[in-house]
């Protein structure tokens, strides 16, 4: 509680926290939205918000109200599972690329900067026009997790490697504890804050990308998502047809969605820094 | 008696902090009255955390935010005349700096640009301060100060890193004493050094100040190298001044119960018998104790001690002390 | 009676450079000293003498290039290694690098309880702990539940210390223990080493530049230059009758709190480390003040005289130029 207390005093902790919360609650609409959002025609075409229909509908005949709120938590879900998934491959890789150094650490960072190198893009439009059929949002979560681990092993690594010359590691191995604890114990609290930007960073990117992928018509375009809300917009003139409806509200949730996580990642950074920590800690 | 040069009246600048919403105030200087004379090696002493690097920091002028001038001024006496440093504008300032008073602060021996060779770095200094000077000449003014100050001079083509800490430090006070100022303040120069390299640093101090015939103010909590160097001491405690006289003076007749820890403290050659380190720790800035700071651990305390604070003033000529026993002329007991 | 620990011919050789320019520094050159139970030995030098380096590699972090060490009988190896931690602890320079900033200092006490079954459950723990702390001055109440950042540096070296008599060592090795700690505080931590020694019969191989402290508080001595072992004796011999030119060097330059013993001369400090470490013969013919033609070009011998070993060509004539095998030192 503490922690939470500390944090809202940063402002731009509160407003990206209240911002998420606000897209989370929104998100969590999608389970009571009255339509499915697969289905076309179910209500009146291209008419303008009003009280009836919040913000108004599309040329498919689609609520897009309701439609936002699966798509803001569609999208969101291909971030997580991209995010976590990708943590859960660079954090081993750069911990025991980082201690054990030699060789180990050569093939892995190896492996890692072969991930950089490869066109990432050209990649991606390959896989998924390939996939797509089978493409549903975890196949894209992981798909995206791939490709998004190899960056920050690298960031990762460097702070193991400053870590394993600090003088605490002498005295864990002088207190008995062997390397997995020591791991845990002594460099976790280190790497923490790392892995939690880097996780946010990489939402960010996966949201990102998504949106790409699907405005250019590469992804599962019956799943609702912010990006393929978007490419419908497009696909039917909302803009020359001026339903500006249409096309805004994809685009400002986005952007409210980025900003937040961005505000978010650099404030509980700062927060966990452990040069801003060890200046908290004990006062 | 020489003339002064640098005064402070009183002064007292604080570190105010923000820590999680709250304010704290570090006392670190805490009225202090410093008469510095010319041609004189001024050592202060005293325990770390006891406010001396943020002492240096205000005589040098260099007073930024979070440490703030709360009362008290210091008086830089130029050509006869006396200026309050903490209230004239930055420009003057700048000019005064390094021209009258240079600062070489701790750990400076990592302040050298690495990625210049030191002449490069010698050669920027000059040009930057001294106008009308080409390349060529500004070399050679540097290699000429070096030789004359005893250091090799193949070290000018050399990088920091290829130097030892201990030659990276000499060659910083080399550079604070290239323009010849009438004040070089030195903070820890010796700290981290071999004792070998330490005595090199000490002795270089001692040669400029010499040749130069100027002022130098020195910080360190090492009484053997104020033995050894300075010509008067200052003993300063939790942000105030307890104890100044002559370096004998103070070897021989401590007043003050802190400075005969302090020396006494220091082992000696020959003789084995046990000695004691100043008991308990030294009070935190924030939250200092009332009365006199230093009696929670003094062994002479009385119940003055612990309600007021001791007057800092003159028991013999050349010689102050802050203390209650001095004050009650029971200082027999604490020799 | 067996000896505590054996150091013979131990070297290490580090190269330095890039692919195209190695350099070959032989960081320590065929050190030979032991210890005896319940004494504390110095092992003195300036910064890159090797004495850390030979701590390194006593304490099994490093690996010698050659040369072996014994403890208590035992030839240093990786099987041993519970045994081996439990009766070899050591401290280092800096207390606050010694911890972790952002984890309370006591679970390292714990830890290591826990590691070597040192009690059976939390409370004696905690009363084994705080047996440990009252010996270096500290009690538990004080020091339960804190973060490194709120000791001052003397007092988390003591923790330090407190932290590595939990499992009962026999040897102690502290690095450069007080270099980081006030002057006038020095005294509360070295005290600390005395009590040790007579109180619980530890060793204490003590590795400063101090030499101040190491007359205070050693048995025997051992002085070290360039990764060879120059001088090695009872304290009282070596650092009062110094026989090599730089154990004089290192005994004069002590800035000692007395007005009237101010240095007298000057100093010369004009070769680099790197130039020093690559010299043939006498390391310090660099700069030593009764350098002789010999020095230049013929490493000294180890010479024993009065019973202090000297590694100085200047006294060949005194002894019968012997090159000294094993060393039995009455202290």
């Amino acid at each position: 509680m503490q922690l939470f207390k500390d944090l809202w005093q940063d402002y731009r902790f509160k407003w990206s926290f209240t911002i998420l919360c606000g897209l989370m609650i929104f998100a969590s609409l999608s389970f009571f939205s009255p339509y499915d959002p697969t289905l076309w025609h179910e209500v009146p075409r291209d008419l303008p918000p009003s009280a009836e229909y919040y913000l108004g509908t599309e040329s498919r005949g689609i609520d897009i109200f309701w439609m936002s709120t699966f798509a803001v938590r569609n999208s969101v879900i291909v971030a997580l599972i991209a995010g976590i998934v990708s943590r859960l491959i660079t954090v081993p890789v750069a911990l025991i690329a980082g201690y054990k150094g030699g060789s180990t650490d050569r093939v892995l960072m190896f492996i890692s900067d072969s991930f950089l190198v490869i066109p990432l893009f050209l990649i991606l439009v390959m896989l998924t026009l390939l996939v797509r059929d089978k493409m549903n949002l975890i196949t894209l979560g992981i798909l995206l997790a791939l490709f998004g681990w190899a960056w920050d092993a690298r960031v990762i690594r460097s702070e193991v490697l400053t870590l394993r010359e600090r003088g605490f590691t002498y005295t864990a191995i002088l207190s008995g504890t062997g390397t997995f604890r020591m791991a845990m114990n002594e460099y976790m609290p280190f790497i923490t804050p790392l892995v939690f930007a880097t996780l946010i960073n990489v939402m960010s990117w996966a949201i990102g990308l998504e949106i790409t992928l699907s405005i250019l018509g590469l992804t599962n375009l019956d799943i609702p998502t912010l990006g393929t809300m978007i490419f419908w917009a497009l696909s039917y003139q909302a803009v020359l047809l001026g339903y500006w409806w249409w096309i805004a509200t994809p685009v400002v949730l986005s952007i409210f969605l980025f900003v937040s996580l961005y505000w978010l990642s650099v404030s509980i950074s700062e927060y966990l820094d452990p040069r801003s920590r060890i200046q908290r800690v004990g006062a | 008696m020489n003339n002064t040069i640098l005064s402070t009246e009183n002064l007292k600048t604080f570190y105010v902090l923000e820590v999680q919403g709250e304010q704290k105030v570090v006392k670190a200087v805490n009225e202090i009255n410093l008469d510095i004379r010319e041609n004189e090696i001024y050592g202060i002493a005293g325990e770390s955390g006891c406010g001396k690097s943020t002492l240096l920091k205000a005589l040098a002028a260099v007073i930024e935010p979070p440490l703030r001038l709360i009362d008290g001024s210091v008086f830089y006496h130029v050509d006869g005349k006396k200026i309050d440093v903490t209230q004239i504008p930055d420009e003057p300032m700048r000019r005064l700096r390094w021209d009258y008073v240079s600062y070489v602060p701790q750990g400076s021996m990592s302040a050298l640009n690495p990625v210049k060779r030191l002449k490069d770095t010698y050669e920027d200094f000059i040009s930057s301060h001294v106008a009308g000077k080409s390349r060529g000449e500004a070399l050679q003014l540097a290699r000429q100060h070096i030789v004359e100050l005893g250091l090799p001079p193949q070290i000018m083509d050399a990088y920091p890193h290829q130097l030892s800490g201990g030659m990276r430090q000499r060659v910083t006070i080399a550079l604070a004493a290239l323009l010849e100022p009438q004040i070089i303040i030195a903070d820890e120069p010796t700290t981290a050094l071999d004792v070998v390299v330490q005595r090199g640093v000490v002795q270089l101090l001692r040669e400029i100040q010499q040749r130069l015939e100027n002022t130098i103010i020195l910080v360190t909590h090492d009484m053997g190298i104020h033995a050894n160097v300075a010509d008067r001491i200052g003993i300063m405690y939790a942000g105030r001044m307890v104890e100044e006289a002559p370096t004998d003076t103070i070897f021989r007749e401590p007043l003050h119960p802190y400075t005969q820890y302090l020396i006494n403290s220091l082992p000696k050659f020959g003789d084995k018998t046990p000695r004691e380190s100043v008991p308990g720790s030294p009070p935190s800035l924030t939250d200092l104790p009332t009365g006199c700071a230093f009696h929670p651990r003094c062994p002479f305390v009385m119940d003055i001690c612990r309600q007021e604070i001791p007057e800092y003033k003159n028991v013999k000529p050349n010689h102050k002390v802050a203390c209650w026993l001095v004050e009650e002329k029971s200082y027999g007991k604490a020799a | 009676m067996e000896r505590l620990l054996e150091v013979d011919q131990l070297t290490k050789v580090f190269s330095l450079g890039s692919i195209t320019s190695k350099i070959k520094i032989t960081a320590t050159d065929n050190v030979t000293f032991d210890m005896k139970p319940g004494e504390i030995f110095t092992l003195a030098g300036e910064s890159g003498c090797g004495k850390t380096t030979t701590a390194k590699m006593v304490l099994g972090f490093e690996e010698p290039t050659s040369g072996t060490i014994m403890h208590q009988g035992k030839v240093q190896g990786n099987n041993e290694k519970v045994w081996f931690t439990e009766g070899v602890q050591a401290i280092f320079q800096d207390p606050f690098s010694t911890f972790n900033p952002l984890r309370t200092v006591d679970r390292y006490f714990f830890e290591t309880v826990d590691n070597f079954g040192l009690a059976d459950n939390k409370k004696d723990a905690i009363r084994l702990i705080d047996e440990k702390l009252r010996a270096v001055g500290l009690t538990y109440e004080e020091f339960a539940g804190k973060y490194p950042s709120e000791f001052s540096g003397g007092q988390l070296q003591r923790v330090s210390i407190a932290r590595a008599l939990l499992t009962d060592p026999t040897l102690l090795i502290a690095d450069e223990p007080v270099s980081m700690v006030d002057a006038s505080l020095r005294m509360s931590i070295v005290n600390l080493f005395k009590k040790l020694r007579d109180e619980f019969g530890m060793s204490v191989l003590y590795i400063t530049h101090d030499l101040a402290t190491a007359y205070y508080v050693s048995d025997r001595i051992a002085v070290m230059f360039r990764g060879n072992i120059i001088e090695m004796g009872s304290v009282e011999q070596v650092l009062m009758e110094p026989k090599h030119p730089y154990t004089q060097l290192l005994r004069e330059s002590i800035p000692e709190a007395d007005p009237d013993s101010r240095w007298k001369e000057k100093v010369n400090l004009s070769e680099t480390e790197e130039q020093e470490y690559l010299r043939t013969g006498c390391r310090f013919a660099g700069r030593c003040p009764e350098v002789m033609d010999i020095c230049k070009g013929v490493v000294p011998p180890d010479l024993l005289v009065n019973g202090v070993l000297v590694k100085c060509h200047l006294y060949q004539e005194q002894t019968a130029d012997r090159q000294l095998v094993d060393v039995e030192m009455q202290s």
